[in-house]
């Protein structure tokens, strides 16, 4: 017997079960189809514009910063005002999602925003987000070219661009839109939920910003809730 | 079983735990910090109890159709490219592990932290078959440096202190000038960045572990702060996933359920900055990510758990809340428990596993205050399982002659209440007198084990059976 079959054979013996009966099989298939959603929490539910001003408080209570922009066009200009904040060379890798490209960067000067492989000794990335979610100020991505994983994880400063119209109140909405975008029960290799910089307590319960991913991240909401 | 448990000798750990000040001066920090910030996290979450009540529930659901949903799990995983392996025992796993590691011609592997990792043991096994593992978790990394197992499940250097830890550094770090400046947590964290940076660019192979197994799509999680354990899996050309069976969640709605209970209860946080979701390999125009993707899936003798006395503590999803609020576990610290599971969840689960006659003692080390299972997310009884326990140790004849015979002899005065009451108010008389003088005892045979730390004093008036009678007498 392989290790799946005693594995399996073992736990039916101890539920006292079989593994055939209908009414079990057809309560687990519903679920999975199903997805029914249990507790969700208030503080999301509120209106659009309540559900952007909870985002970024709680962003910020992660430790992130954020920013709001009305248009596109803007984002080049804020991008190059947070590396200025922090002394940054004027550069930044992102990966190939339409919506980054059309971002005119040419109108922010001397920003170089370049694309192709992560390189680890890149300082800053810029991505874009699926979702953002407002209850925790949590970041959706999606891996892929439009926004590789490893730009969420190796530079020091992680720049992430989100739809206002994206920021959701809670995950459940967010698991929703993925299913619509990807399909029922498929997902991209990786989605990472993002909130706030990274951080280790591990020497003396001492919260320290920056462990191994990036000390910084900032948000840009662009447009209107 | 590659770590030796120690649980056996939990009486002898715990003494030289209250005796090693570098302990206790690391141990003070945890009720402070921890349990004041999880209580003022969990207050602005009106919905927290709702959500204990809804992850049990889930929880419960889908421990009751496991086999079910493990299939449905696999078939996903392998629709997504991935591979599933099972392992019986922790040999198995180990077996399965290099098997991999090999296939991939891997010289490193970089590691997120993974408590399955260290029940089996993995570290040690890869070592000694040429391989090195490096474990990229701050916490881990200080306690791989020391050679030590964790001291808390999701805090794993939490028994040390910050000069203990720069003293590891300048040990392991030897080629770096030795007049840096090591002394804030800052630098320390700044220099384990710079070195493990080049270890995950340089590792062939990438080991997490898993929070949770989502059926739905053959997603794996993992929860973590520091972004380790996503360089790990994203950066080589393989991902390896070590996973137990009780790891199995239906949906993303029950995980968003879970998630909502899990980072409050353990760091006191509303979401832990990295909750990552990997579902198979790379897909074909994908610029980063790992080619294969494998997840081991271990039993280890969690299977016959399932449907007895002990099958609450399948619920348990790691978030440490019940060591943070333990009174045993801030006096001793996580070493005592001699295992790889500290605290309450490791006094049950620890017997489950290693088998009661090793680790018996440790169900034993509770005042039975019950804070753990006030702060548990998902509701699990940890007192009842510990009584549970200790039950079995004496059904056993484990219990050592004298607790034995001490049981029995007041089993069976309390079998017998009329000569209870009356052994008992003889006793009180006959101390009474004795002792009228001082009005206490500085020492009582039969109770050395009290009057060597403190006196015993002595009885006044009546037993408290005959008081209370007195008492309702006089009430009627």
């Amino acid at each position: 017997m392989s290790a799946r079959e005693q594995i399996l054979a073992a736990i039916r013996r101890s539920l006292g079960v079989t593994g055939n009966e209908a009414p079990r099989r057809k309560e687990v298939a519903d679920r999975i189809a199903g997805h029914p959603r249990g507790v969700i929490p208030a503080r999301g539910q509120g209106s659009p514009q309540e559900r952007l001003d909870l985002f970024a408080r709680m962003v910020e209570q992660a430790a992130g910063s954020i920013a709001r922009v009305n248009d596109p066009a803007d984002v080049p200009a804020e991008v190059a005002a947070f590396l200025r904040r922090y002394n940054l060379p004027m550069a930044a890798r992102r990966g190939v999602d339409p919506r980054l490209a059309d971002i005119p960067w040419q109108r922010a000067g001397t920003l170089e925003i370049s694309t192709g492989a992560p390189d680890p000794k890149m300082l800053s990335s810029v991505s874009h987000a699926f979702a953002g979610v407002a209850e925790t100020g949590t970041l959706v991505l999606t891996s892929g070219a439009d926004n590789p994983t490893s730009l969420n994880f190796l530079p020091d400063n992680h720049i992430v661009v989100v739809d206002a119209k994206d920021v959701t109140g809670d995950y459940e909405t967010v698991w929703q839109r993925l299913r619509e975008k990807f399909g029922d029960a498929v997902l991209p290799r990786t989605v990472n939920l993002i909130t706030g910089p990274s951080r280790s307590a591990d020497i003396e319960q001492t919260l320290i910003l920056g462990a191994h991913g990036p000390r910084r991240l900032h948000v840009i909401v662009v447009g209107a809730a | 079983m590659t770590h030796v448990a120690t649980s056996p000798h939990f009486k002898e750990n715990a003494k030289a735990a209250l005796a090693d000040t570098e302990l206790q001066n690391a141990l003070k920090f945890v009720e402070v910090n921890i349990v004041t910030r999880r209580r003022e996290v969990v207050d602005r979450l009106p919905e927290f109890d709702a959500l204990r009540d809804s992850a049990r529930d889930i929880k419960n659901h889908t421990l009751a159709h496991l086999d079910l949903y493990l299939e449905a799990y696999e078939q996903k995983v392998t629709a997504a490219g991935g591979y599933v392996h099972y392992a019986v025992t922790a040999e198995d796993a180990k077996r399965i592990v290099l098997d991999l590691c090999r296939k991939f011609g891997a010289r490193t592997v970089t590691k997120g932290k993974s408590m399955i990792g260290e029940e089996i043991g993995i570290n040690d096994h890869l070592e000694a078959n040429g391989i090195v593992p490096v474990e990229t978790d701050l916490g881990e990394y200080i306690i791989q440096l020391r050679h030590e197992m964790p001291s808390h499940i999701i805090m794993p250097a939490v028994h040390l202190t910050k000069t203990q830890i720069e003293a590891d550094f300048r040990r392991a770090h030897d080629k770096l000038p030795a007049d840096r400046d090591l002394t804030e947590a800052t630098s320390l964290l700044t220099e384990a960045r710079t070195i493990l940076r080049e270890k995950f660019l340089a590792a062939d192979v990438g080991i997490t572990g898993a929070n949770f197994l989502v059926a739905e799509t053959g997603t794996s999680i993992i929860v973590t702060n520091e972004g380790n354990g996503d360089l790990t899996q994203t950066l080589p050309k393989a991902h390896i996933v070590l996973a137990s069976i009780e790891k199995l969640v239906p949906t993303f709605e029950d995980v968003s359920q879970l998630l909502r209970v899990l980072a409050r209860s353990a760091t006191a946080q509303e979401m832990s900055v990295y909750t990552t979701l990997s579902t198979g390999p790379r897909r074909a125009d994908d610029p980063d990510g790992p080619g294969e993707y494998h997840v081991v899936i271990l039993d280890n003798g969690r299977s016959s758990m399932l449907g007895g006395d002990f099958a609450d503590m399948l619920r348990c999803i790691r978030c440490g809340a019940c060591m943070n609020h333990c009174p045993v576990f801030h006096a001793v610290g996580g070493h005592a428990y001699g295992w790889v599971y500290p605290g309450p969840m490791g006094a049950v689960l620890t017997p489950s596993l290693i088998g009661v006659d090793q680790a018996g003692q440790l169900p034993n080390a509770s005042t039975f205050c019950g804070r753990c299972e006030e702060v548990c997310p998902v509701r699990i009884p940890l007192p009842r399982m510990m009584r549970s326990w200790r039950e079995r140790e004496f059904e056993r004849h484990l219990s050592p002659a004298t607790v034995r015979g001490g049981l029995a002899f007041w089993a069976f005065f309390a079998k017998r209440p009329r000569l209870y009451g009356l052994a008992t108010s003889l006793l009180a008389r006959l101390l009474a007198l004795i002792g009228r003088r001082k009005g206490r005892f500085g020492w009582l045979p039969l109770a050395s084990g009290w009057t060597r730390h403190r006196e015993f004093p002595a009885p006044q008036g009546a037993t408290f059976q005959a008081q209370w009678k007195a008492h309702k007498a006089g009430r009627r």
